[in-house]
This record gives C-alpha cells, structure tokens and sequence, in this order.
C-alpha cells in the first residue's frame, strides 16, 4: 500500500468510527485538499504527520477538527443536487397545494453556515413558483456561529464559493458584483432572515415551518440529542410538514415520528400528523 | 463517460483531463475552437465539452456558436471554463448554446459540482441521477 492509500484507509475508518460517516472509495481526492489546511493550522508539515499524530494517540480535539474538515462541505449551492430536486419536484408542490387557502408558507434552513443553502431554497422558489406571488413567504436560516450568521446577512460570496455548484443561469440573475467577489441581489436578500439558534438547546417558540433543512447536523450529535433535537423538529412542522436532512442520517431507531418518502433519489420525512 | 478538452494552455487541458480521468472519463484535448470543431466531425460524439473562451484561431465562443448550428451535436454538454468572468460575458455563452460555465480558478470540486449539476457526475452519497434542473435551469438554453 502506498503512504497515501494507507492515509486512507486510516481516515476511513476513523470517520466511521467517530461520526458513523462512510467516506466513499472514490473519495481519495478529498485527503489532501481538506487535511492540508489543518495540518498546517497545528503546525505540521504534511497531511501523513497530522494522521500519524492521531494513530500514536487519540487526541479529541485534533479529531474533530479532522472529522469536520472531512465532513463539512457548507460552501456549496444547491447540494448535493437531489434534495433540490426533491423540494421541486415534491415537497414544495405538496405544501403550495395545501396552503392554497391561507397562501403561507415557511422555511427553515436549520444549520445554515453562511446561507447558500436558504438562497438556494430562496432561488428555487422564485424560478420555478410563480404561484407564489402574493403569498407570505417565511425563509429563515439559522447557525450557531453568529459570525456564520453575519456573512449569511451580508450575502457576499467570493468566486471560489460561487463557483461551488451555483449554475451560471442563477448567477446571472441573482447576483451583483461586489468588488472582486459577489453579492447576493437585494430583492433575494430581502426574503431571507438570518438569526443565531443552538439546536441542541430547548427551542423557543417559533412559526411551525412547512420544510425544516437539518442537513448534516445530527451525525456531530449523539443518539439522545439527535432523538430530542428530531422531536423538537417534529412539533416544529406543521402537520404533514418535511424534516429533510443529510443523505448519510435518519430518524430511524430513534422516533417513529416521521413517515420516509423517497422522491429523487433522496429520502424526506414528513411529519406524521398527531 | 467521453469528453474533449478544448484550451490553448497544455497546463489546463492536463488539470482538466486527470480531474476528469478521476470520474472514470475517457478524454480528447484540442488546441483551439477550430481543432475541436474537426475533432467533432472525424470521431463518435463526446457527451461533454469543456471550452475556453480565449484561443488563437477560433475562441471558445465562436467553438459553441459553430457546435449549435449542427443539430446531430444536440445530445453534446458544453460548459465554458474560463477566466472571463462578467455577468454578460456568461449570458452571452449562455445564449449561444453553453450549458454551465466555470470561472477560474476553480478546485476540483467546483468542477465535479458543475458536472453533478450537469448530471454528468455522481452526487456525495454516489448515486447519480441525470436531468437534474434546477433554479435557472430553464433558461440554460441550449436546447438540452
């Protein structure tokens, strides 16, 4: 085995045993593009000594910061592609259809970083939802880091981070330029509230929300918050809202509160109505 | 998957080829716009092309404009990578028939994203699902 195969096969069994991630064989590529920084933030000279580090002994911090740089991949638009397939193509029309009356609809992106993913959701509903117009549109995005959640309001994007599967059609029309970087139009801006939430804490009182994004949040959980955080998710929906989370997690063995509903190759739950 | 890589640099072509070759990607290089054009017509279709805008001979966008006057290229995925980046340098791409359009510089996982967009690379979690359409989409042109 070459250094870098046996750096690998380590890192791949150090995922799964830490966050129950099953990093994909094809995922070699990854190793030196997400290690290489923190090698260097811990003052070591190579991705191979940052592991080494972790094989002679378990060292919490330095895993985690290890598991999250594997792990976290916050930067990109509409990712990983079929859950936005899946809102368009299922869970929007299904919450439009039965809100037609009250002409209300509201989102939460849970984990929201710095907002791709709630101005994803805010581009997917003005490209493809014209019905919408005239309706009260609630979008609301949320993060633990308030610095997450100032960038998130600002709406500034760098060209590297456009460039993380944003199509050129939604660049075009959605954004401004800002100097050497870009900046998210007003007019979407205006649709989205940032605010800073700790979802492992009890939650405060809120609208209940049609769609709840909690993507790739509760595998840094363990079973008796990740069983607290879907049921404070579940009174969150209303009925026969969707919980959509991250492909590798589910509420399976922990709540029976959700019914799975597989729509483009993507698995959502809809809350069961009480 | 087949695909060309269409850029004068040979340093670009190389990085745009090995990220394709690691999707398993069997990949032609040409030189310029006019080099691909006769690539197209002497071999069996590729299912993209990735093309730079400024070439000697025949740029990137004259490459589109010529590819989408010939309706037998139809079913071809061109996604311009360039480092012209104004908004209406890509709606003019757009408008010609470009289906994506990376800016540089870009990683490697900007360019699997576009592709994945593109449903011409699997997702994270491995499945790959073509004709994913997604906000803009629709206005993508390209007739694809």
């Amino acid at each position: 085995m070459t250094s870098t195969a046996t750096d690998f096969a380590f890192l791949r069994a150090l995922l799964y045993d830490r966050a129950a991630i099953a990093l994909g064989e094809d995922k070699e590529y990854l190793l030196e593009a997400r290690l290489r920084p923190v090698a260097r933030d811990l003052g070591l000279g190579s991705v191979t000594e940052l592991l080494d580090q972790l094989r002679r002994a378990s060292n919490g911090t330095v895993e985690r910061r290890v598991v999250d740089a594997m792990t976290t991949n916050e930067t990109s638009w509409f990712r990983d592609v079929h859950p936005f397939e899946a809102l368009r193509r299922h869970v929007l029309p299904d919450r439009i259809a039965r809100n037609a009356a009250r002409r209300q609809l509201a989102i939460w992106s849970a984990a929201c970083s710095s907002g791709q993913e709630l101005y994803s959701v805010a581009m997917l509903l003005d490209s493809g939802f014209p019905e919408l117009d005239g309706w009260s549109v609630e979008l609301v995005g949320t993060d633990l880091s308030s610095e997450m959640v100032e960038r998130a309001r600002l709406g500034r994007f760098s060209g590297l981070e456009i460039n993380r599967g944003l199509p050129a059609a939604s660049l075009v029309r959605y954004f401004e330029r800002d100097g050497a970087g870009h900046r998210v139009r007003e007019e979407l801006r205006r649709r989205c509230r940032f605010d800073t939430f700790n979802l492992a804490r009890p939650w405060p009182l809120m609208v209940r929300f049609d769609v709840i994004l909690l993507r790739n949040v509760l595998i840094y959980f363990d079973n008796e918050t990740k069983r607290r955080v879907l049921d404070w998710a579940r009174r969150q929906l209303a009925p026969g809202g969707y919980l959509m989370l991250g492909s590798g997690e589910s509420p399976l063995g922990l709540t029976d509160g959700y019914q799975p509903v597989t729509v483009a190759s993507t698995i959502v739950y809809q809350a069961k109505e009480e | 998957m087949r695909a060309l890589v269409v850029d004068d640099s040979r340093t670009m072509r190389s990085i745009l080829s090995r990220s394709l070759a690691v999707l398993g990607a069997e990949v032609e290089e040409a030189e310029d716009g006019a080099v691909a054009l006769s690539r197209l017509e002497a071999g069996a279709l590729p299912d993209l092309a990735l093309v730079d805008w400024n070439m000697p001979v025949m740029d990137g966008l004259t490459f589109v404009r010529e590819a989408r006057r010939r309706p037998e290229w139809r079913s071809l995925t061109i996604m311009m990578v360039t480092t012209e980046g104004e908004y209406d340098q890509i709606a003019r791409a757009m408008a010609a028939g470009a289906h994506e359009y990376l800016v540089k510089p870009f990683t490697a996982e900007a360019l699997f994203d576009k592709l994945e967009l593109l449903g011409l690379a699997g997702s994270a979690d491995g499945s790959n699902d073509a004709g994913a359409n997604l906000a803009g989409g629709e206005e993508s042109g390209g007739g694809r």
